[in-house]
This record gives C-alpha cells, sequence and structure tokens, in this order.
C-alpha cells in the first residue's frame, strides 16, 4: 500500500464526474470534496444522501451528476446504502445481474445528518460492516436551513440559534462532537479525515480506502462561505489555515490504529483561523475575549501533545 | 398443494418463501417477530437464497427495504404498530420511489397506553401514504394477499408498494388449515420482478431528488394516485388467474349474505369473523342482516361498495380503530361513497369497537343493529359515533381503576 498513485498535485485524475453547473454556492467546500473523492472512486458509483446542503445538488431535472444518485431521508442514508449494496451483492449473486453493473455505494451527508439524527443509521451500519463508503461534508452546522448550530459546530461560533448575547458571549458553549473517535470505536476497517486543501493526502486516502472491504469513513472539513462568512474564493485558504492551526488534524485509522498523516511543525495560531471568519467575530469585537480564545488554543494544544511524533 | 396447519406469521413468512424474495430486512417488534425468526432460520439454513438482515430500527429497515426494492431486489417484511410509525417517514418515500415492496403489517393498537392487542389505528395511519392496503381476515386469506400484494404491486401499471394487514394475536398466531400453493403455480402466479429505472454501473439514475417546481410535485402526486387506482383492475386481473391455479378467488370486497338484506354490517380483517357469525344468528332470529368485508382499502373499492350497499336501509360501520375527536377512520369513506346515491341507505351508523383488542359480542352486534334501524324508522341521524362497550366490561375497568387508585 505504500506505492500510490498521487504523488503530487499533477497526479489529480483528469476526468470529471461531477461536472459544473450545480445550485449549490460559489465556494462550497463540500463540492469540492465531493468532486475530488469521486475522482479518485472513478465512475461507478452510487451516492446514497441524507438531507442537507448537498442534497440540492441534483434537482428535478438536473443532475451534475455523470454517476447514480439517491436521496433517501435525513436520518438514514446508512440504511439506505444497507439495502442497494445488499440488493446488487443478491441480484449478482443469483444471476440476475451481470457483475459489471456493479457499483460503489458512497453515503454523502453533512455534519448534522451524521452526528445527530443519522448518528443511530450510521452506527448500525458500521456495526453490521456493511462494505460502502461514508463521506461526511462537516460544515460544522445545518448549513441547509440556514446554519443552525449542530453537535459538530465548535465551541466559541456563532450560528442562527447559538448568537452571542450578553448571557452567551462566546455563541456556542457545547463542544463538537468527536466523529471521528466515535466512528474509529466501532473498529472499522479505515477512517480517515480530509481537507480540500490537502488534495493528494485526500487521494491517496481514497486509494487506500479502496483496498478495505467494510465501512470506510471519511470526515472532510468544508468550509461554507455563506455560515462561516468569507469570501467563496478564500474557501481552500480557510481549510488549509485549519489544519495548519492543528484545529483539523489529518489522520487515519486503519482498524482502530490512528496515524497522522500531516502534522504542521509550526502551527499557526487558531486566531488567525478564527478572526478570519465573520461567525467568530464576537471574539474580536467590540473587545477581544482573550479568555475564550486562549480556552480555544488550549484545547488545541493539549490534542497536539498526545500526538506522537 | 399441500394442506398444513399454520399460523397467520407461518403463512406470511410461506408466502414470502414461495414469492422468492431476494431481500428481507427486518427489526423485531411483537406480535410481529414469528414472522422474521422463520425467514431468519429459513435464509441460515439455505432454505431460501435471500439476504436477511437485521436493522437497528424499523425507520432504516424501510429506507432499506425501499432502496433494495429501487436497485431491483423482491423485498420482504414486516412490522407492527409502533415500528409502523416509527419508520412513517419512510412509507410516503417508498411510495414516491415507486418501489413495490410487500411489508406485513400485524396489527396492533398505539401507545399510549401500551398494549399488544389489535386494532387499526396503525395500519390505518398509512392510508394516505402511496402503499396499497390488503386485509386479510384468516390464514390462508394472509398467505394468498401477501402473493397478490407483489403481483399487483409490480404491475407496470401500477408500482407501488403494499401492505398485507393481519390481526395481532388473532390472526397471527392462531393456527388454521391452509393450502399451501405449490411452488410452480405460484411461479406461474408471480413472474420475476422486473424493476423499472433500476440502479445499475451502465445507466446511471437520479432518484429521490427535489421537484422544487409545484407542478411538478402535484404531476408526480397525482401519478402515484392514478397509479393506484389501476391496482384496481390488476387486482382483478390477478383475481382470474390465481382462480385458474388455486380455484380461489378473491375480490376488493367480499358479501356475506347481503344481496337481500336490509341492513348490512361493514367490518375488515379478522373481527370479520365474529361479524360473520353474528350475522348468521342474527338472522336465525328473523332479521335480514348481511356483512361487507373490506379486503382492499386503497384503492378504495368505490364501485363494489356501491353496488353492495345501494337501495339497503341501514349500514352500520364498525370500525376497529377511532380517529380521537372524529370517530371511526373507514365510516367517512363509506358515507362519502354513497352520498351521491338517490337510493342510498337511510342510516349510516359509524360505530367503534374491538379497540385494542376488545372482542365484539353477539350482542353488541345486535345492539348496533337495533340502534342503526330504531334511526331508520324514527327518519333521525346518529348522534356521534356508537361506542360498543358490555356492562360486565364497565364492571371490570370499575374495579380495575378503583384497585389503581389504591380504593
Amino acid at each position: 500500500m505504500s506505492v500510490t498513485k498521487y504523488r503530487t498535485i499533477k497526479d489529480v485524475p483528469r476526468e470529471e464526474f461531477l461536472v459544473p453547473g450545480t445550485p449549490l454556492c460559489a465556494g462550497c467546500g463540500a463540492l469540492l470534496v465531493m468532486r475530488l473523492f469521486h475522482k479518485a472512486l472513478g465512475g461507478d458509483v452510487v451516492w446514497v444522501n441524507a438531507a442537507g446542503c448537498i442534497t440540492l445538488m441534483a434537482t428535478f431535472p438536473y443532475t451534475p451528476l455523470r454517476s447514480s444518485w439517491f436521496y433517501t431521508a435525513m436520518p438514514s442514508a446508512p440504511a439506505g446504502a444497507q439495502g442497494i449494496r445488499d440488493a446488487l451483492d443478491i441480484l449478482i449473486k443469483k444471476g440476475k445481474l451481470d457483475p459489471s453493473e456493479n457499483l460503489k455505494v458512497v453515503v454523502i451527508t453533512g455534519d448534522g445528518a451524521a452526528s445527530d439524527i443519522g448518528l443511530q443509521s450510521t452506527s448500525g451500519a458500521i456495526h453490521r460492516g456493511l462494505d460502502f463508503f461514508y463521506l461526511c461534508v462537516d460544515n460544522e452546522a445545518y448549513g441547509n436551513t440556514g446554519f443552525q448550530a449542530s453537535s459538530s459546530s465548535p465551541i466559541g461560533s456563532g450560528t442562527a440559534t447559538t448568537k452571542p448575547t450578553p448571557l452567551y458571549p462566546m455563541g456556542n458553549v457545547l463542544p463538537k462532537k468527536d466523529l471521528f473517535e466515535i466512528w474509529r470505536s466501532h473498529k472499522p476497517p479505515y477512517v480517515a479525515t480530509i481537507s480540500p486543501s490537502h488534495v493528494v493526502d485526500a487521494l491517496r486516502k481514497v486509494e487506500k480506502a479502496l483496498n478495505f472491504k467494510g465501512p470506510k469513513l471519511f470526515l472532510a472539513l468544508c468550509p461554507c462561505p455563506t455560515g462561516w462568512g468569507m469570501e467563496p474564493s478564500e474557501s481552500v485558504k480557510l481549510a488549509r489555515l485549519a489544519v495548519e492551526a492543528g484545529i483539523w488534524p489529518l489522520k487515519e485509522a486503519v482498524y482502530g490504529e490512528v496515524t497522522h498523516t500531516y502534522i504542521p511543525l509550526k502551527r499557526r495560531p487558531v486566531e488567525d483561523y478564527l478572526k478570519a471568519q465573520r461567525r467568530f467575530a464576537h471574539l474580536f469585537k467590540p473587545v477581544k475575549n482573550e479568555g475564550i480564545i486562549a480556552e480555544i488554543q488550549r484545547q488545541v494544544d493539549e490534542y497536539w501533545s498526545k500526538v506522537e511524533r | 398443494m399441500v394442506l398444513k396447519m399454520l399460523t397467520g406469521s407461518q403463512a406470511v413468512a410461506w408466502a414470502a418463501r414461495l414469492a422468492r424474495v431476494d431481500y428481507i430486512p427486518a427489526y423485531p417488534i411483537t406480535p410481529q417477530t414469528e414472522i422474521i425468526e422463520i425467514l431468519s432460520e429459513w435464509v441460515r439454513k439455505g432454505e431460501m437464497e435471500a439476504i436477511f438482515v437485521q436493522m437497528e430500527s424499523e425507520h432504516s429497515l424501510f429506507t432499506a427495504a425501499g432502496t433494495a426494492a429501487a436497485t431491483g431486489a423482491r423485498v420482504f417484511t414486516a412490522t407492527s404498530s409502533q415500528g409502523l410509525l416509527y419508520g412513517f417517514e419512510m412509507l410516503y418515500s417508498i411510495a414516491g420511489w415507486r418501489a413495490p415492496l410487500v411489508l406485513v403489517n400485524v396489527a396492533r393498537a398505539v401507545a399510549a397506553p401500551i398494549t399488544l392487542e389489535p386494532d387499526h389505528n396503525d395500519v390505518l395511519a398509512a392510508r394516505d401514504s402511496g402503499f396499497l392496503q390488503f386485509h386479510a381476515e384468516n390464514v390462508q386469506e394472509a398467505l394468498d394477499l401477501v402473493l397478490f400484494a407483489y403481483r399487483v404491486a409490480e404491475d407496470h401499471r401500477v408500482l407501488l408498494p403494499a401492505i398485507v394487514n393481519i390481526d395481532g394475536f388473532h390472526l397471527s398466531f392462531t393456527r388454521e388449515r391452509v393450502e399451501l400453493p405449490e411452488q410452480s403455480f405460484v411461479d406461474e402466479f408471480l413472474p420475476e420482478y422486473n424493476p423499472v429505472n433500476p440502479i445499475r454501473a451502465s445507466e446511471p439514475v437520479a432518484k429521490g431528488i427535489p421537484v422544487l417546481i409545484p407542478p411538478l410535485y402535484s404531476f408526480f402526486k397525482y401519478q402515484m394516485h392514478m397509479a393506484s387506482r389501476n391496482a384496481l383492475n390488476v387486482f382483478r386481473e390477478a383475481a382470474k388467474d390465481f382462480e385458474k391455479l388455486f380455484s380461489r378467488t378473491y375480490a376488493p370486497v367480499e358479501e356475506y349474505m347481503v344481496e337481500d338484506a336490509d341492513t348490512v354490517i361493514v367490518m375488515s380483517n379478522s373481527f370479520a369473523s365474529a361479524g360473520k357469525q353474528a350475522v348468521s344468528a342474527l338472522r336465525e332470529e328473523g332479521h335480514k342482516v348481511g356483512l361487507l368485508k373490506i379486503r382492499l382499502f386503497r384503492p378504495f373499492p368505490t364501485d363494489d361498495i356501491i353496488k353492495s350497499l345501494r337501495g339497503k336501509k341501514c349500514v352500520v360501520v364498525i370500525d376497529q380503530n377511532i380517529s380521537v375527536g372524529k370517530g371511526g377512520i373507514m365510516c367517512p369513506e363509506i358515507a362519502e361513497a354513497l352520498y351521491h346515491l338517490e337510493d342510498r341507505p337511510r342510516v349510516i351508523l359509524p360505530v367503534i369497537a374491538g379497540l385494542g383488542g376488545k372482542s365484539i359480542s353477539l350482542e353488541e352486534f345486535r345492539y348496533a343493529v337495533r340502534v342503526a334501524e330504531r334511526l331508520a324508522s324514527l327518519k333521525a341521524g346518529p348522534d356521534g359515533p356508537l361506542l360498543l362497550f358490555r356492562e360486565d366490561e364497565a364492571i371490570l375497568v370499575e374495579s380495575l381503576l378503583k384497585t389503581a387508585s389504591g380504593g
């Protein structure tokens, strides 16, 4: 597995499976990740979707995909993947379907579906060892409904339901659910985090995951220009800043064993990342909230202090 | 043909086996469990070539069932009561995907309060979902209707999922003599499922996607309605083929001593057997009574109902369910079917009975018929739904309430 097709950015496959012309927002991090993910998987794919921003990708009578798409429901895309996978398997086994018609089954959900309403069905599918890919496009809130807090929203972030007030000056007071660890505790063959800023890293991880039968889970940090409050052109820059500040560690776990695939030698201060976005503006204006920024920095430092180099 | 003593649960499991289903996603709930236990055992022993997968909830179970059917597998599953309600969101989705799976609902009243006994508030809650609804009275009918359900659901003029309802305990665990159809005959009645636009590598499709333009939504929903209406004729066609093969037949409704009756009791499901017994007894007492059993509830067999009930003096609709704040769910549907007839019945009496498995005695049937006939003679209408409740039951309830309150 040490041999990879993807050594530099020049190795990104040219073939497009997701063509231009979607109704998604300009600069959508999720769209960047999905396009990349699809290139690494190839064309024989069925995407199984839970309600979220991405659901609007295919709206009748259009689809930007050259692969198949199945919108299920918000809580149960992994169960939808189960039905498709099992149906393809049994039809092939019974000789009712030519094996050349087989497909890779890929769940695509936002963080709200992944960490809140859909956690039950996700856990069920991982537990059953379902042979599928799962891509969570994490923009850290319920983006499609106007950016309300999800259990993936980071501490200190302002969302439509965690607006900073004199009573709650830091905005969101709840911690971000650690979906990576929740998934890892199920001991699936493969779990990884990826970022649209680290393209080769992401491609290599998908390439590696293709070697495993069973659940292959990907958590992608996806900047959201409308919700985060930044320019669409800055999505990749913001994603990179999250990695460089150590807020979004790039890692993978094979059967539960964690490896960091990129360790920033000198981490950027979290403040650089926070102040580039409107959702954290209340931490800087009208007065800088040193305490909360220091707490966020402390949590990041604590995480990395436990990472072996 | 083999004769066997089977419970209702065993019979529907046999039907799934004879239908050569490919896929059985399941989740246990009382009183449905016997069905999925049997099927899982057959799959594990290699007696059925299917995939059995135990899901983590009914919501997930229905999702998997729907996507598998849309992918081209013949899917069977079963649930009951709270389970049906828990997965409810997906019923509408599956119907909208036009995925023709078959779901057996083992009827059980819904909480609160909790009970395990049957009524039809679970299955009738699904009446607007787009699922076809077949209601079985006895074990043979339960088996046969599952075969009918596949035949009708998978027809390209229909392509809608189906629920076959069997009453919990009263039918699911009742053992009766059943004619078990021969496999070759079932294969003739039920050709292989030929899915429309399944998910294949060579032909990408997009399913379940938003239609954000209101006329489109109306169009697709009404298409489902038309498809469901088609199911009435497809059912009749199937019944002809079924009769040739098995010498039994089924119509969307079943008449019992209706032809010369003045008063007709309308019922569905297993309690209709008690209704038929009551009709026979009342006939001996000189009452010209009959019973109309509703077998196909969606699509609603309006024409058959008109044919049976026009010109009758009284209709007594026994609803084994309650729409709180209104009354029975079936009665208004019957009334609406008859409303524009010149020779419509003088009285349509809504009756609530058998909630949570409460038995209906001959005395209660007699009482309901008398109330209807009296209203007819007085040229009066009913004053809300009539609840059938016996004196011995009132005494029992009173004593239990006393115990609960410590007195």
